[in-house]
């Protein structure tokens, strides 16, 4: 059973509300609202918008006598050995990053080309030794971004990691929401040098600076390329929401990037409702492996006629076809708003024109 | 998520099961217990209506109010029982229950002028005026037999939509 069909279009439509359109009004076409109690049931009891966001840890294996003392051995070995092993690996990834990004930040100010330059390799050297943390295993495909203006960088969005996971190959500036701890305190001292943009989702004013400050960067030719995830939010790499058009009306080349975690190793998804990122890394740092691969696909342009939202969904299309995700109507930010009442109103509309048309058929 | 069906027992579930009269099956049942922990996020017992408004798809229908109302803050057994209606084993019988209830906002057994009234109003918002809706109303209630001070009971229900082809069910997905 095909559950996962985009069911939005059909819901608008005026087949969800069967009335006959050529017959007179009577009373029992008013008083039967079986058709608007079916579809809020049905959302009650599946709907494909709490489907994106719902973790997937691998299949439980450990469930007879003898593969469960195998699975405590492998416990044993991923929390004693491996975890403190990655520790080490990621603490001397750090410091030797800090011991040489520190003195490059500071005393090189005045030489910026050799500066940059530095400080986009040391950063794909950190984020190589936090891959290294969790045992990733990432395989690249295609053409390796590269340096140009006008072009930004779209893929779809799982957990933070996608971030690091891109960063190893390529020093991307990416457009991020600005967290708080010890991540935000990251954001605004390393990843600032690599131009990287900040914004909070939760307040509008923000959107439109974050939108100059984008048209910005893309014009300058030796700025870091830019990496956007037009999903705005983590969604659980089954499935992608809707793209938001604000990367899609630069008037830029738009390269897209597809990323699928192998599911069998570890469930790469963050869900930031139910744990922290630090909760998150802990978890990825105590599996076997993190496997992925990475698609740069190719480089599309808004073509003749087509709208940027259109623009963006066609872009989406490309990406879930190459991931493997199932694409639903929906937009990201519903995980923090309600949606507008402008859906709610269209229904209505079109219960409205019905009656009032059956009205006139006397 | 794994984890829900090993928190509901089998006594749980011939209970639940029971409390809806057999309408669902003990995996539809074990479904829904799923779907119920995935909905109440601090596993409080019930979903609050705010969580119920956090599903897109329900929170966009224009009766959410009014099934807010009917469902929030009901525990698993209500629950089910709530959403038994929309079985493919319920009776039309039930179904045209459901639907009373829904009209009968305030629970006192009868449905006035005013209450279709505010039905229609959810289902139409600002695209007809007041005084549309009331003169559709009262056109159809008198042209069924009634006139705008009647109310309306469970029978009066059950006569007027009767068995005309009332399509009302959900499938309940088990994996």
């Amino acid at each position: 059973m095909d559950i996962d069909r985009p069911n939005i279009e059909e819901y608008l439509t005026p087949d969800s509300i069967h009335t006959p359109l050529h017959q007179k009004l009577l009373l029992r076409d008013l008083l039967d609202i079986s058709p608007v109690l079916t579809e809020a049931a049905g959302a009650i009891i599946d709907d494909s918008f709490t489907r994106c966001f719902k973790s997937n840890p691998p299949e439980r294996w450990n469930w007879n006598i003898y593969l469960f003392p195998l699975w405590c051995f492998g416990v044993v070995v991923r929390y004693g050995i491996l975890f403190p092993v990655r520790v080490l690996v990621l603490t001397i990834g750090w410091i030797i990053f800090l011991s040489s990004f520190v003195p490059v930040h500071f005393l090189l100010k005045g030489n910026n080309k050799w500066r940059r330059k530095l400080e986009r390799y040391l950063v794909e050297l950190l984020c190589s030794f936090f891959v290294a943390s969790w045992t990733g295993v990432v395989k690249y495909h295609g053409p390796r971004p590269s340096i140009r203006p006008q072009q930004v960088f779209v893929a779809n969005h799982t957990s933070m990691i996608d971030f690091i996971v891109l960063e190893q190959m390529t020093a991307f500036a990416v457009i991020m929401q600005k967290h708080p701890g010890w991540v935000g305190l990251i954001q605004s001292t390393i990843l600032d040098s690599l131009g990287c943009i900040w914004f909070n989702r939760t307040e509008a004013a923000d959107r439109e600076t974050a939108a100059r400050k984008l048209s910005e960067h893309i014009k300058g030719s030796d700025n870091n390329p830019l990496l956007i995830f037009p999903e705005g939010t983590c969604v659980n790499n089954q499935y992608t929401v809707m793209f938001k058009k604000g990367a899609f009306e630069l008037g830029c080349t738009v390269c897209p990037v597809a990323i699928k975690y192998n599911k069998i190793f570890v469930d790469a998804f963050w869900n930031s409702r139910q744990q922290s990122f630090t909760m998150h890394l802990f978890r990825l740092m105590t599996s076997w492996a993190v496997v992925c691969d990475v698609w740069y696909l190719e480089p599309q342009n808004l073509k003749p006629g087509e709208t940027p939202i259109e623009f963006a969904e066609r872009v989406r299309d490309i990406i879930s076809v190459r991931a493997g995700l199932k694409k639903v109507p929906w937009d990201g930010y519903l995980k923090y708003s309600r949606p507008s009442p402008k859906h709610t109103e269209q229904k209505q509309q079109i219960f409205a024109e019905s009656v009032l048309r059956r009205l006139e058929e006397k | 998520m794994g984890n829900a069906s090993s928190m509901l027992t089998q006594y749980d579930i011939e209970e639940v099961q029971e409390h809806c009269n057999n309408l669902f099956t003990q995996q539809e049942i074990v479904s829904l217990y799923k779907r119920f922990c995935q909905l109440d996020r601090n596993a409080k017992g019930f979903i609050s209506a705010d969580e119920f408004l956090s599903v897109p798809e329900f929170a966009l229908n224009p009766l959410s109010q009014r099934l807010l109302k009917m469902v929030d803050g009901l525990n698993f057994k209500d629950f089910v029982a709530f959403l038994s209606a929309f079985s493919n084993k319920a009776s039309i019988q039930q179904k045209i229950e459901l639907i009373f209830k829904v009209y009968d906002i305030n629970s006192n057994g009868k449905v006035s002028f005013n209450d279709m009234l505010s039905v229609l109003r959810d289902l139409s918002g600002s695209f007809m005026s007041e005084k549309q809706r009331e003169q559709v109303l009262s056109g159809v209630l008198e042209e069924a037999g009634y006139t705008i001070d009647s109310f309306l009971f469970l029978d009066d229900f059950i006569k007027v939509i009767g068995n005309s082809g009332l399509k009302m069910e959900v499938d309940v997905h088990v994996d």
